[in-house]
């Protein structure tokens, strides 16, 4: 790792530049462990198998081996990347390090077995860039992780590294970078979508004679882990954006608020943070151009409330994590009661990127009103989990199918939620809806952090809103009544319904009550808290109605309203439902078909998931026949 | 002086007041529970919300925090702002049924009924008391804890504390330490609505209230059934009156 000197002018940087690209392009090849993050530990141990063959081999000199940021592409980890070949190999264990090296490293030879396979065509993709999960991407962002190592500022500068700080400290004003900023159109990534530039201006105006920024790396979105990952893999650049945010509002202190469930992500900002000083990027006088910053680290507890700005600014004052009233807005009254400007990890990002490259490069990306990319994390029944980082505007078709790869086991698709627990839920018919802030938010949805969970048709509407009701009644602040007890209600009657003690009148109670916990909470928790509730019921509502009227549910989620049952003509008789019935509820002997004893049944499920001919099937409760 | 206009009233307002200050001002009653003349306003409860701004950005806030802003309108009785604080009472009936606060506010806004599973919390959590205590008494001795459906309001630790002198200014301000109206039928979740919508008890007469004596005892309640002014107002269907009648 090169230790960086104290650069004290322009001139200082460009060398350091220069000599970190040198000092990088001597290595005849480079190793990037991806998934950091993920599978830390089985990282760290494909590191060392790497660094103990290089250095059996005495090719210290020639091959470089590094752990990098996340790569993305999460089911098939850990990654390995080769540059400059961009040779990726998946699921690399460690015994395959010698045959890596030997073939690959020395002879540019490809291992076949270790390269992604597209399960639709059959065929091999040797460079990341062929793998379809890739293809299909923008990956503005995400691209830098494999590039460089976290930890080390040297490789951040060997790729241009705070060059947009360099720009905007030495050839722009700040108005002109607050400019730049509108010109690119580039909305907040923290939910709201608010146009960074102008909330830059805000505060920039707002009179008070020190100002404060603060980088929001609170995400507690269950399920989206795209800032962490960020965080981990590339912290320099979004140092740079708070810096240069910072000199554009006039800040002279920053603070990075993350979370302590991120220990990864808070060591790796610490010694950013500690690397910038070091190198004369943070502190007095930065590269003597007169302008000084300074960054403190602050850590959060871990209430998902607490990544709301005005709850976050109390819990760094020492203060309840509540929200309160904005008017005031802390861009004109925030922490200590300073003009104070809050901006998402995504968001900060993006500006070293506008710096270089000029907002109106930056603009081209995305949709007319929702600009540039955006990192979603792709979970749920899909094939290809992961991270991944589109430009504004893509479909769900795009994201789910081309990049995701479908849905799991070919089943059908019959939902995806967006925007974390208070998002809402898109049903099939919206797949080629184009994705921004304003069509989402047509759809009953948001934008969110960028959360999508995608569901098949195994999964009950009904029990999706009541599980992300449960996680809004426990994290609401409990300041607002209409919140803290809506929330819990509309959760009570979910679980009624789901447990097949659902009323006619359930449903237009639940719809009131959704609009009134929107309409009458103080911050975006309870504003956006109706939204499982409201968007289930518009898209859902005869599912919710079979549970209630009919008291059945046909993903067969509900336990109370189903019980399993073998169809002896379907039934090969294979064992498999026997075996994973941990009750011994099943009989049956081989090649014949078997029979659920319902009485030593618990409704678990598993002999419904094993079986392989669809045998297995639930259907409407005895108990519930004659009710 | 920012000029603001509540339901059709034009108001030079003092700045830094809030909605609620002015609608008063202007003799406008928007009804309150967290909100305590004296202590810092907190907007908890939300039922004192009102609607501000114009066509499709207008949305609700809570008057007794949202400060005054120029050219603002303000409606503090519009359908919506009357519908959703119906269900702001409905909610807090569900947890705390046993308040006469409550049942005063539900029976004013002709509360028919209450669709949730009931509660009979003892605390609504306005949090009156905690200022009560820490602005006024300066004692500081209780506070939030928690959050979500673990939220109290207790002494740190739940021990007795150090800084509490029992002055009792907490149970003075409580909405929730009111006993009910007790009449002869037991209480419903939704009260009668005997038509004493204002307390008749501790406001008439200074050393007796109903709570102290036998229900009906002291004679100010409705004896019998009869339709005053107030119980019309309080109609579709008089409630059936038959406090402290044997
Ligand atoms: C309940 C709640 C949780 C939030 N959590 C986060 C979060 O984890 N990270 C984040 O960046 N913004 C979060 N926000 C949004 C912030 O309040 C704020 O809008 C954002 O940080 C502003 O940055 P931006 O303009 O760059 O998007 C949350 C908002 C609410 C209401
Ligand atoms: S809306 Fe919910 S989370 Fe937000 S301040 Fe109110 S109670 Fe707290
Ligand atoms: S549901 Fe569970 S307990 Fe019942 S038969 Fe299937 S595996 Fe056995
Ligand atoms: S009185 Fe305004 S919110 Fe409680």
């Amino acid at each position: 790792m090169a230790k960086s000197k104290k650069l004290r002018s322009v001139a200082d940087y460009d060398r350091a530049r220069k000599e970190a690209s040198a000092q990088r392009n001597a290595y005849e090849a480079r190793i990037s462990i991806g998934c950091t993050s993920c599978s830390a530990s089985d990282g760290r141990a494909l590191l060392e198998a790497f660094q103990a063959e290089v250095a059996r081999r005495g090719l210290q000199e020639k091959v470089l081996v590094r752990l990098s940021g996340c790569h993305g592409f999460c089911a098939k980890g850990p990654l390995v990347v080769f540059v400059p070949h961009r040779i990726c190999y998946l699921k690399v264990k460690p015994s395959d390090v010698p045959e890596i090296i030997e073939e690959t490293a020395l002879k540019n030879n490809v291992i076949d077995r270790l390269v992604y396979r597209d399960p639709k065509t059959g065929q091999k993709c040797q460079l990341e860039s062929q793998i379809p999960f890739y293809k299909r991407q923008l990956r503005l962002i995400m691209d830098y992780n494999k590039r460089l190592d976290p930890r080390d500022i040297g490789s951040y500068f060997a790729i241009d590294g705070y060059e947009g700080l360099i720009k905007a400290l030495t050839r722009m004003e700040p108005e002109d970078v607050i400019l730049e900023v509108k010109n690119s159109g580039l909305r907040g990534r923290g939910g709201a979508g608010f146009p960074t530039g102008f909330k830059w201006e805000f505060c920039r105006k707002a009179k008070g004679s020190s100002k404060f920024i603060i980088c929001n790396a609170d995400e507690g979105d269950p399920g989206a882990y795209m800032d962490r990952s960020v965080m981990e893999s590339n912290p320099h650049s979004v140092l740079e954006g708070l810096i240069i945010g910072a000199y554009a509002i006039g800040a002279d202190e920053g603070y990075v608020y993350i979370r302590n469930e991120y220990p990864i992500a808070v060591e790796h900002i610490k010694l950013a943070i500690a690397q910038a000083y070091e190198a004369g990027l943070l502190g007095k006088d930065i590269l003597g151009t007169g302008f000084s910053f300074d960054v403190h680290v602050e850590r959060g507890a871990g209430a998902f409330v607490c990544g709301e700005e005005t709850a976050l600014i109390a819990s760094i004052e020492g203060r309840r994590g509540e929200p309160r009233q904005r008017p005031p807005f802390p861009a004109t009254k925030g922490l200590y009661n300073k003009p104070t400007n809050i901006n998402n990890v995504e968001t900060l990002a993006n500006i070293p990127l506008i710096l270089t490259r000029g907002g109106s490069w930056y603009s081209h990306f995305g949709t007319r009103n929702s600009k540039g990319t955006k990192i979603f994390s792709l979970v749920g029944k899909v094939r290809n989990t992961g991270l991944v980082e589109v430009a504004m505007g893509s479909t769900f078709r795009e994201i789910i199918y081309d990049i995701g790869g479908g849905i799991q086991d070919d089943r059908p698709f019959k939902a995806v939620q967006t925007g974390g627990p208070s998002g809402g839920c898109v049903p099939a018919e919206h797949l080629d809806q184009a994705i921004d802030y304003e069509s989402l938010s047509k759809l009953g949805t948001i934008m969110g952090s960028g959360g999508m969970i995608v569901m098949d048709d195994r999964t009950c509407m009904v029990d999706v809103a009541r599980y992300f009701m449960s996680f809004l009644r426990n994290e609401s602040c409990g300041k607002c009544l209409t919140c803290r007890e809506g929330t819990q209600r509309l959760w009570e009657i979910l679980d009624d319904i789901c447990e097949g003690r659902g009323k006619p009148g359930h449903l237009p109670l639940m719809e009131d009550l959704a609009h009134c916990v929107k309409d009458a909470s103080l911050c975006g928790l309870g504003q956006t808290a109706g939204n499982p509730v409201l968007s289930t019921l518009r898209y859902f509502r005869d599912e919710y109605e079979e549970h209630i009227s009919e008291k059945r549910c046909r993903a067969g989620v509900c336990k109370p309203l189903i019980e399993y049952r073998v169809v002896a003509e379907k039934c090969v008789g294979c064992l498999l439902c026997k075996k994973a019935c941990p009750q011994d509820a099943i009989t049956g002997e081989l090649k014949q078909a078997h029979v659920i004893d319902g009485e030593r049944c618990i409704k678990c499920g598993l002999c419904y998931a094993a079986c392989k001919s669809d045998a297995v099937e639930h259907v409407k409760s005895r108990d519930l026949c004659h009710a | 002086m920012p000029r603001v206009t509540i339901d059709g009233l034009d108001l030079d307002a003092e700045r830094g007041d809030t909605l609620l200050d002015a609608a008063r001002h202007l003799g406008i009653e928007v009804p309150t529970l967290c909100h305590m003349e004296g202590l810092t306003p907190w907007g908890g409860c939300r039922l004192c919300i009102v609607e501000v701004g114009a066509g499709t950005r207008s949305r609700l806030v809570t008057s007794c925090t949202y400060p005054v802003e120029e050219g603002l309108k303000v409606r503090t009785n519009s359908k919506w702002v009357i519908k959703t604080r119906r269900m702001v009472i409905e909610l807090m009936l569900g947890a705390c049924s046993g308040s006469k606060e409550l049942q005063d506010l539900a029976a004013k806004y002709r509360m028919e009924e209450m669709r949730f599973k009931p509660r009979h919390d003892d605390c609504i959590l306005c949090g009156r008391c905690v200022r009560m205590c820490d602005e006024q008494m300066t004692g500081s001795a209780i506070g939030f804890l928690g959050r979500g459906q673990s939220l109290t309001i207790n002494t740190p630790f739940d021990k007795p504390s150090a800084a509490c002198r029992r002055c009792g200014g907490c149970m003075y301000v409580c909405p929730i330490c009111t006993l009910r109206c007790q009449g002869p039928d037991a209480p419903t979740e939704v009260c009668g609505r005997c038509g004493s919508m204002a307390p008749t008890c501790s406001d008439v007469f200074e050393d007796y209230t109903c709570y102290m004596g036998a229900a009906g005892d002291c004679g100010t309640c409705v004896r019998e059934e009869k339709k005053t002014a107030a119980s019309l107002f309080c109609a579709p269907e008089p409630a059936k009156v038959t406090v402290g009648g044997k």
